[in-house]
């Protein structure tokens, strides 16, 4: 197999973003090569402000770190330079004397940050704030030094004065203009973050032009136009970011602002193409990681010959959160020509607000204090939709917390009924209050089940929020926003929407992106993580079994002395004597301490120790019954009409049939069916997950029973005719189920969240629920018995032994 | 004590454990997500679960029994719980990769009896 050469300059994170995505779609199409500057594999340039403001540890940024660069076969020459392309012979050079052909070359070469060239910037102690290497010169100057100036008063300026405030350094920002951060805010709220900083200790000089850096060998001051001076032992030049084209000039590769790319992210030259940072697309660079990341995927896609629309830009926001100031930005928030802008000013609670509208559009926002809705209002922005009438809602309307709860509910009791609440699905105040008050709706989640209301961007949440407390008075539920545990507050919808909105590709990568508090997660979020992504990329995510309880990473439930047990698949509850013979042996040779029947028709080996796990399973040689996973259990059945005088079909066969078609599914939490042959229901199919009935002619299709911890019986969905039918019915209700679910949460008391009618609503349509059959069987398709795998896999085979003892005595 | 050779950082996946036998004490190996190596005595405080079963995250790991959540570094069992385990220094040589128990680094505290195991 020839595979095509492909080369990659520049090791960050636009660049190994594309490579990994390429690796997902095409694992075997390219030879891979990567050229990068620094001496690190590739790390979350995001999260060095964090490292610097003390919440991170530097290793916590590696977001690639080396053994991933061996598993993939990629040769890395980390620390070289690329200092020559030669388009004609397809070729790169280093500045250390490698070399590589290519077929395919990429330029993610990314920006440097802008070094302003004045006298004196040479010295020690002048650096700019990009890589690890910065920061660090940036932690030693703290332990020595006292005084640090930060040139540039923009996001990125900000955020490294922040940080050397943090080491405990005397920080003066200095800024030519009057006023912070002008490219994201306009003067009032600039004004209002600066009273913030200041009130932390942060010093500001404003209109100031940098003219000298003084001092011998280290930076002493510097030296202003107006010739003032400012003691400094720690100068970071912070005043903007330049691509890194250099390269690509060279190579006669056409180059404006950064390299110039189309919609497929190809330069001029055939073969060469450019992402994130360094690349122009249609006039614009992009510096922030969302947009690097849709370009990434792009780029991928199309290198690995599945189709794209192409990258058609990005509209962006910024958000920035330095202690407890929150700040938000997007689109155009200045009033040019033909625009016109609404504001709203709270010196009180120190909140300010401005939306910008032109024509009927909103093009831009700026958020203090509260940024609430930030996420809404961009999302309206990118979709450009029409806002007329609805600008002062925009404005003032969407958070009902607001400035103290009693102005917050007199504004909601005194909005018109025809006003909109949820913008993306068009919901009105009338129609909320309606399912509040005739529909028992109490709660933010059961309005949305019924409504929409707040279903699609969540934006609209706390005015959902609002209302029913308002409507529902102190019958209403759920409080206040929590998030999926203590480590984020974003909840399970807005996690998977961002997931897909971004094709986030790993557990880690995820919690980078959406600012975990704890870099590593915990023993909930972790699990629910790797769930979602393999939910949402079922072809191209691959599990992360450290991200697994215990019982899924060893495929076999842990007991209270470490031992485990063992349950093979038994179809339908249907067995053998072979099988017996064969399962009673097996239990024999490995001195299983006890036997048991269990309640889901089938035997369980209890108190095997790990080691003999791999070997049982051999020897067994049958697949697993998945008794201790979030997956598929058993299906339950009834002897039915092919022995029972009152059986009207064969519940057997249907079974059998059901879990067959099933069986190792992944699901947010454990599924039981069980199937009934007549409506003596002797299999208790109405208090499983789900459950099949069968009747004259037909089947009754039962979902959301519960048989455990919270008995509740089962609500009928539908019934259907043929076993075709259930087959069908009960594959898109899995997949509905897998879809909408909160990790960990049983069908039961998610029915009783959603409500059977939106269940039934999503499923009424032959369609919708062929699409969703698709999808399952998509998911199916990827999944091989765990038991046999592990048995042939020395690499997760050696998991299950101890390390030998052997070693030690000798060495 | 001298050093004892333990095998090699790659027998433990990333954020992975292996077990080892050391003068009767079952020691956890884990390998954190920087690739270092912690070790400490393969018994939760509270009701004696394989430590070396469980989830690791940065530098804890969660018992798998009952979700206790155990520092590595220290060895603590971080709040609201109470109790340690015992940890063991282990140093890997950066080139080859083999592993090394250099003994015993902190002493467990096991949780008053009425929460220990029966």
């Amino acid at each position: 197999m020839d595979r095509k050469k492909l080369v990659l300059v520049g090791n960050g994170m636009a660049g190994i973003r594309t490579i990994e995505h390429v690796l997902k779609l095409a694992p075997e199409a390219y030879e891979i090569t990567i050229f990068g500057s620094e001496p690190h594999p590739n790390y979350n340039r995001i999260m060095l402000s964090s490292v610097l403001a003390g919440g991170s540890d530097m290793s916590e940024v590696i977001l690639n770190d080396w053994s991933w660069y061996e598993e993939h076969r990629i040769r890395l020459h980390a620390g070289h330079t690329v200092t020559q392309i030669d388009p004609l012979a397809r070729k790169v050079y280093s500045d250390k004397g490698a070399a590589a052909d290519y077929d395919v070359l990429i330029l993610a070469t990314g920006s440097d940050p802008f070094m302003l060239p004045l006298p004196g910037a040479d010295k020690e102690g002048v650096i700019g704030f990009r890589d690890i290497k910065d920061c660090e010169t940036m932690l030693e100057a703290s332990r020595k030094y006292k005084k640090a100036a930060v040139i540039g008063g923009g996001l990125l300026g900000l955020e490294a004065a922040r940080g050397l405030l943090h080491l405990g350094m005397d920080v003066t920002v200095v800024h030519i203009h009057p006023y912070l951060m002008e490219r994201q805010l306009d003067e009032t709220a600039s004004k209002m973050l600066q009273k913030e900083l200041e009130a932390q200790g942060m010093k500001f000089l404003f209109r100031k032009h940098s003219e000298e850096i003084a001092g011998r060998k280290r930076a002493r001051e510097l030296v202003f136009s107006d010739r003032t001076r400012l003691e400094a032992d720690l100068i970071v030049m912070a005043v903007g970011i330049k691509p890194n084209v250099k390269l690509a000039r060279q190579a006669g590769i056409a180059v404006n602002r950064g390299i110039v790319v189309n919609d497929l992210m190809q330069t001029n030259i055939p073969g060469i193409y450019a992402v994130g940072e360094c690349a122009e697309h249609r006039g614009i660079t992009y510096g922030l990681v969302a947009p690097l990341y849709e370009q990434g995927a792009v780029l991928a896609k199309h290198l690995a010959g599945a189709e794209t629309e192409g990258y058609a830009g990005s509209v962006t926001s910024t958000k920035l959160k330095v202690s407890g100031v929150d700040v938000f930005s997007a689109g155009h928030f200045a009033e040019t020509e033909g625009a016109r802008s609404l504001r709203y000013q709270d010196e009180v609670d120190q909140v300010y607000k401005k939306i910008v509208i032109s024509g009927d559009r909103l093009i831009g926002a700026v958020l203090f204090g509260d940024t609430s809705d930030g996420s809404k209002l961009f999302s309206l922005m990118k979709k450009g939709e029409s806002v007329k009438g609805r600008e002062k809602e925009l404005l003032l309307g969407f958070s009902a917390q607001g400035s103290g709860t009693e102005t917050a509910e007199q504004r909601l009791a005194a909005m018109a009924d025809d006003e909109i609440i949820c913008g993306c699905n068009g919901v009105t105040k009338e129609t909320i209050k309606d399912a509040v008050l005739t529909k028992n709706c109490t709660t933010v989640a059961s309005v949305k089940a019924c409504t929409k209301a707040s279903g699609s961007c969540g934006g609209c949440k706390p005015l959902v929020q609002g209302l029913v407390q308002l409507y529902a008075g102190d019958a209403a539920g759920e409080p206040a926003k929590e998030g999926i545990c203590g480590c984020t507050t974003l909840t399970r919808d807005e996690i998977v929407a961002e997931m897909s909105r971004m094709k986030l590709q790993s557990v880690q990568e995820t919690m980078h992106v959406l600012g975990w508090n704890n870099p590593e997660g915990c023993s909930k979020c972790r699990p629910s993580l790797n769930y979602y992504l393999g939910m949402l990329f079922p072809e191209s995510y691959a599990d992360e079994k450290e991200s697994r309880f215990t019982n899924e990473r060893y495929h076999a439930n842990i007991q209270k002395d470490g031992t485990y047990s063992v349950v093979p698949r038994i179809y339908g509850g249907v067995t053998s004597p072979s099988e017996l013979k064969k399962i009673a042996e097996v239990a024999e040779k490995y001195d299983v301490p006890m036997v048991k029947i269990t309640g889901g028709q089938r035997i369980d080996l209890l108190g095997v120790k790990k080691e003999d796990l791999p070997n049982m399973w051999a020897e067994l040689d049958m697949p697993s019954g998945y008794a201790y996973g979030k997956a598929l259990r058993t299906v339950k059945t009834c002897v039915g009409s092919t022995f029972c005088r009152f059986g009207t079909q064969d519940s057997i066969g249907m079974g059998v049939r059901l879990e067959k078609e099933f069986e190792r599914l992944n699901t947010p939490a454990k599924v039981k069916l069980a199937v009934s042959g007549c409506p003596r229901n002797c299999a208790e199919a109405t208090i499983k997950d789900f459950g099949v009935v069968a009747i004259d002619g037909g089947w009754e299709l039962h979902v959301g029973g519960n048989g455990g911890v919270h008995v509740r019986a089962t609500e009928l969905l539908c019934v259907v005719k043929t076993e075709d039918e259930v087959v069908e019915w009960a594959g898109a209700f899995l997949q509905y189920y897998r879809e909408n679910a909160q990790w960990n949460e049983r069908t039961s008391v998610w029915i009783e969240r959603v409500g059977l009618e939106s269940v039934k609503k999503a499923l009424e349509n032959k369609e919708d629920r062929i699409a969703l059959f698709a999808r399952v069987k998509q998911a199916l398709g990827r999944l091989n018995d765990p038991w046999k795998e592990i048995v042939a896999d020395g690499a997760l085979r050696k998991n299950f032994e101890p390390l030998p003892e052997a070693a030690s005595a000798r060495n | 004590m001298a050093k004892i050779h333990i095998g090699n950082v790659s027998d433990i996946d990333r954020k992975g454990a292996r077990t080892f036998l050391f003068e009767g004490t079952e020691i956890a190996l884990f390998r954190l997500a920087d690739g270092s190596v912690l070790a400490v005595e393969n018994k939760c405080p509270h009701k004696g679960g394989k430590l070396s079963e469980g989830m690791v995250c940065g530098r804890a790991v969660h018992c798998p029994l009952h979700d206790w959540k155990i520092d590595l570094s220290s060895g603590r069992v971080c709040e609201p719980d109470t109790g340690s385990v015992a940890t063991y220094a282990v140093e890997v040589d950066p080139i080859s990769g083999a592993m090394y128990l250099c003994g015993r680094s902190g002493r467990g505290e096991t949780a008053p009896p009425d929460q220990a195991a029966g």
